[in-house]
């Protein structure tokens, strides 16, 4: 029986069509992966199935039954829950307040009948083994457990198929461990899961059937047990994908970076506790950790977005700190920042513009008499689309329609293209496909060789792995062990980022 | 000349208050859903004119309060579709409004009663609530003893705020579309038509502050009636971070001030105009000073675009 068949379901936006005729079929209690490359339509077929999106031609069934989903009111009276890739949270509201909008319990009267949701959220919550205090506001609760909010609120509706899309992009190897946990525990109960992600061992683990998508088709659906890393790798980007990276020797020459007992409080917390260290020319330097353990705050420091307490940062002998961010950048410091949404782009710029941002007062995108030189910076922007493979390549394209990995290939452009001496890169991979993982560690890697000086930060510990010489490993604001590349051990590094020596 | 620093001082700040609280209440809707409203002056304006001519034409100024809330609804509706159905800039919208409320009861007073300025002199106020015994009792006498029945109402209308946006599932879809207008919708909620209702309700109570200057206060409707009362709204609003026992303190402030500044006009020997700048000079100053971080609205001012 299947919970759901999508037939032939074709949408198409302005310029792109992001789903052709795509047919998928998932079996009701099973976890369903779709993979595919970073804009091959997985979010938009998703956003249709929830109602989201209207597909231009295409049927929906939901067991064995035709449906019209024109809303995602109608998705919901349906039994489909969906956890959206940027959740759709209220952070100023509580928990309960959150799950029930939308299908508020309310006395005759009128009134929110808050105690009896937060009974019924209590009694979910244990149920399925989420842990969650329904009073709880959103703004004070981790990603991980926000998620599971989400989670939640899908249930709350006796939601029987569950959309999550790229729901462990956000997680730490820890949380991802816990949240498989409650996937299989929801589908022992009856549910339907759908995964969106772009991690294969993930399909691998906790997939019954696996959907692969590229450039808007369906390129294959397979039984989980019949497919491999090679295999799924292969099929989503139609050429053999290389699993390991080739690191040259390079030998690390002058300091380029040296940081003396940073600290900094935020808010009344310390966030950095005397944080030394030195980055020299030709070298990765990693920062493991959990995030929210200061990598943050280290990272606006050396960027000029957060005055230090005390301490001071040298960059080539000379002291920068607290120096603004554009004075930074004029020393060829490069940002390539973890929340690419809040600190890498704005939405509604066009890729031509984002493509100059921090450059854009000068030549060659500025006149000397002030005024923008557009032909230049389309030129640049045509040049970098094309050698970054940032797809669609349009200039004139806003970049919030841009997928999430072609979102991040383009301030990789940015940043790359203006030959940087230092490179600090938070989260460089973080919801991108494994094509461009490939492509971006490459280009980090060739940094490298060119004597670049890189500041690796990630909570992704097999990034770390496979490209630092030396990592250092934070936690609570404070470096909590160093390791080079020769005695990496992911157990005993894991055990440092939380807090175990 | 400190004679003037005493109960009547307080009762007349609190009905200077009345207008500023429905309007900043109003206001409070409309932001909190999500859709700046600077038009409540003009709404006011639009209210005063109305309430007046209704009152005057009808002999019975229960029509006219109608007549203003009304017609403060539309005009809010006008604003409405400009920056929620088109999504146009809702301060240019709201702007537009404003400018309509200088030229357009003017026309309309002219041609009605061959006077630009000012309309008839209504026949009937609006009901002087006395409250029984109080109104006997010395000091709350003064104080609680004899209002328009409008200062009560709004005055009423504070808790009464508070409990539909905190309480009810009206008011936590109407903050769920203000803070995060994509989430709602996902929820399944209809985020235009909460914002219609939120800038409806904020223009039956702008429209209503309005009335309370001319068939309340006032009796008629006179030029300029509002007085920038609207834009002081939303200072109140803003500086009781949208929420409806802080934005009271905020009018009330005003309301004070304004009625101090009527009262001292004559008595210290400074040029009116200054007097009369007191109160706005007070306001800037709160609201520089006193503002702390107020959580405004996340989507307040952003228009939404329904998903295709
Ligand atoms: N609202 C929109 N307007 C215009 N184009 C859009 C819109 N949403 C998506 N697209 C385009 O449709 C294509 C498919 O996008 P979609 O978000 O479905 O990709 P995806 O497979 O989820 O990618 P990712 O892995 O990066 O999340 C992309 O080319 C994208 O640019
Ligand atoms: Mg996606």
């Amino acid at each position: 029986m299947f919970a759901v068949r999508l037939k032939q379901i074709t949408k198409r936006f302005a310029q792109t069509l992001a789903n052709d005729a795509v047919d998928i079929n998932i079996r009701q209690e099973t976890i369903h992966a779709i993979i595919g490359e970073n804009g091959a339509g997985k979010t938009t077929i998703m956003e249709i199935l929830y109602g989201f999106y209207q597909a231009d031609a295409g049927e929906i069934e939901l067991f064995g039954e035709k449906k019209e989903i024109a809303n995602p009111q109608d998705a919901i009276d349906n039994g489909i829950g969906m956890v959206h890739q940027h959740f759709m949270l209220i952070p100023p509201m509580t928990v309960t307040e959150n799950i029930i909008l939308g299908l508020e319990p309310i006395s005759r009267s009128g009134i929110l009948q808050l105690v009896q949701a937060e009974e019924r959220i209590r009694t979910l919550s244990d149920e399925y083994g989420l842990e969650i205090d329904p009073q709880a506001k959103v703004e004070d609760l981790s990603v991980g457990l926000q998620q599971r909010v989400e989670i939640l609120k899908a249930l709350y509706r006796d939601a029987e198929i569950l959309i999550l899309d790229e729901p462990t992009a956000v997680l730490t190897p820890l949380e991802v461990k816990e949240f498989f946990q409650i996937l299989r525990r929801l589908k022992s109960q009856g549910k339907t899961i759908v995964i969106i992600t772009h991690k294969l061992e993930e399909v691998l683990e906790i997939s019954d059937d696996v959907t692969v998508m590229r450039n808007g088709k369906k390129v294959g659906e397979l039984p989980t047990k019949d497919a491999s890393a090679n295999i799924l790798a292969n099929m989503m980007v139609g050429r053999e994908v290389l699993f390991s990276l080739s690191k040259n020797d390079v030998t690390p020459g002058n300091t380029t970076l040296k940081v003396e007992n940073l600290s900094v409080t935020v808010n009344d917390k310390p966030r950095l506790k005397n944080v030394s260290f030195e980055l020299k020319e030709g070298e990765i330097l990693g920062i493991a950790g959990v995030e929210g353990n200061g990598q943050t705050e280290l990272v606006e420091i050396l960027t000029g977005l957060l005055k230090l307490d005390t301490g001071t940062v040298w960059y080539l002998g000379e002291d920068i700190t607290n120096l603004s961010a554009r004075k930074i950048r004029e020393k060829r410091i490069a940002h390539i920042p973890a929340d690419r949404k809040a600190h890498g782009f704005l939405s509604t710029y066009t890729n031509a513009e984002n493509q100059i941002l921090g450059f854009h007062y000068r030549e060659p995108f500025c006149r000397p008499n002030g005024f923008l030189n557009f032909p230049n910076i389309r030129e640049n922007a045509k040049n970098l689309l094309k050698k970054f493979d940032v797809r669609p390549p349009l200039p004139d394209l806003q970049t919030g329609t841009l997928s999430g990995g072609n979102q991040q290939k383009l301030i990789v452009a940015r940043e790359f293209s203006r030959h940087p001496r230092l490179l600090i890169i938070a989260q460089p991979t973080r919801g991108i496909d494994i094509g461009a993982i490939e492509f971006i560690h490459q280009q980090i890697l060739d940094l490298r060789t060119e004597k670049v000086a890189v500041l690796l930060i990630s909570a992704e510990l097999e990034e770390i792995r496979s490209l630092s010489d030396r990592t250092l490993v934070m936690f609570e604001g404070e470096i909590a062990g160093e390791v080079s590349a020769a005695t990496f051990d992911m157990e005993k590094v894991g055990m440092m980022m939380t807090g175990h020596r | 000349m400190w004679e003037i620093l005493d109960l009547e001082l307080i009762a007349s700040g609190l009905r200077l208050s009345t207008p500023l609280i429905l309007a900043a209440l109003g206001g409070m809707f409309s932001e909190r859903a999500g859709v700046v409203n600077i038009a409540l002056d003009g709404i006011m304006i639009f209210g005063a004119f109305t309430g007046a001519v209704v009152a005057y034409e009808t002999a019975n100024p229960w029509y006219g309060l109608l007549a203003a809330m009304a017609l403060g609804g539309l005009v809010a509706h006008i604003h409405g579709i400009a920056s929620i159905r088109y999504q146009a800039d809702q301060v240019v919208s709201g702007t537009a409004i404003n400018l309509l409320a200088i030229g357009v009861p003017a026309v309309l007073s002219n041609a009605l009663y061959n006077s630009t300025t000012v309309t008839p002199n209504i026949q009937l106020m609006l009901p002087i609530i006395h409250i029984p015994i109080i109104s006997s009792i010395p000091i709350l006498g003064t104080l609680l003893g004899k209002y328009s029945i409008l200062v009560f109402f709004a005055f009423a209308m504070v808790p009464l705020s508070w409990f539909v946006i905190q309480k009810t599932s009206f008011g936590l879809r109407l903050r769920a579309v203000g803070e995060n207008p994509e989430a709602a919708e996902t929820a399944g909620i209809n985020v235009y038509l909460m914002r219609y209702y939120a800038v409806w309700i904020s223009g039956l109570l702008a429209g209503l502050g309005g009335a309370f200057l001319s068939i309340a206060h006032g009796s008629s409707y006179v030029n300029n009636i509002s007085a920038g009362r609207g834009f002081i709204a939303l200072a109140a609003l803003i500086f009781g971070r949208y929420t409806p026992k802080l934005t009271l303190v905020g009018c009330m402030i005003f309301g004070i001030a304004d009625a101090f500044q009527i009262r001292v006009q004559g008595v210290i020997p400074i040029p009116v105009q200054f007097i009369q700048m007191f109160p706005y000079v007070l306001t800037m100053i709160v609201l520089a000073g006193l503002m702390g971080r107020a959580h405004v609205p996340a989507a307040d001012g952003i228009p939404y675009a329904q998903a295709k």
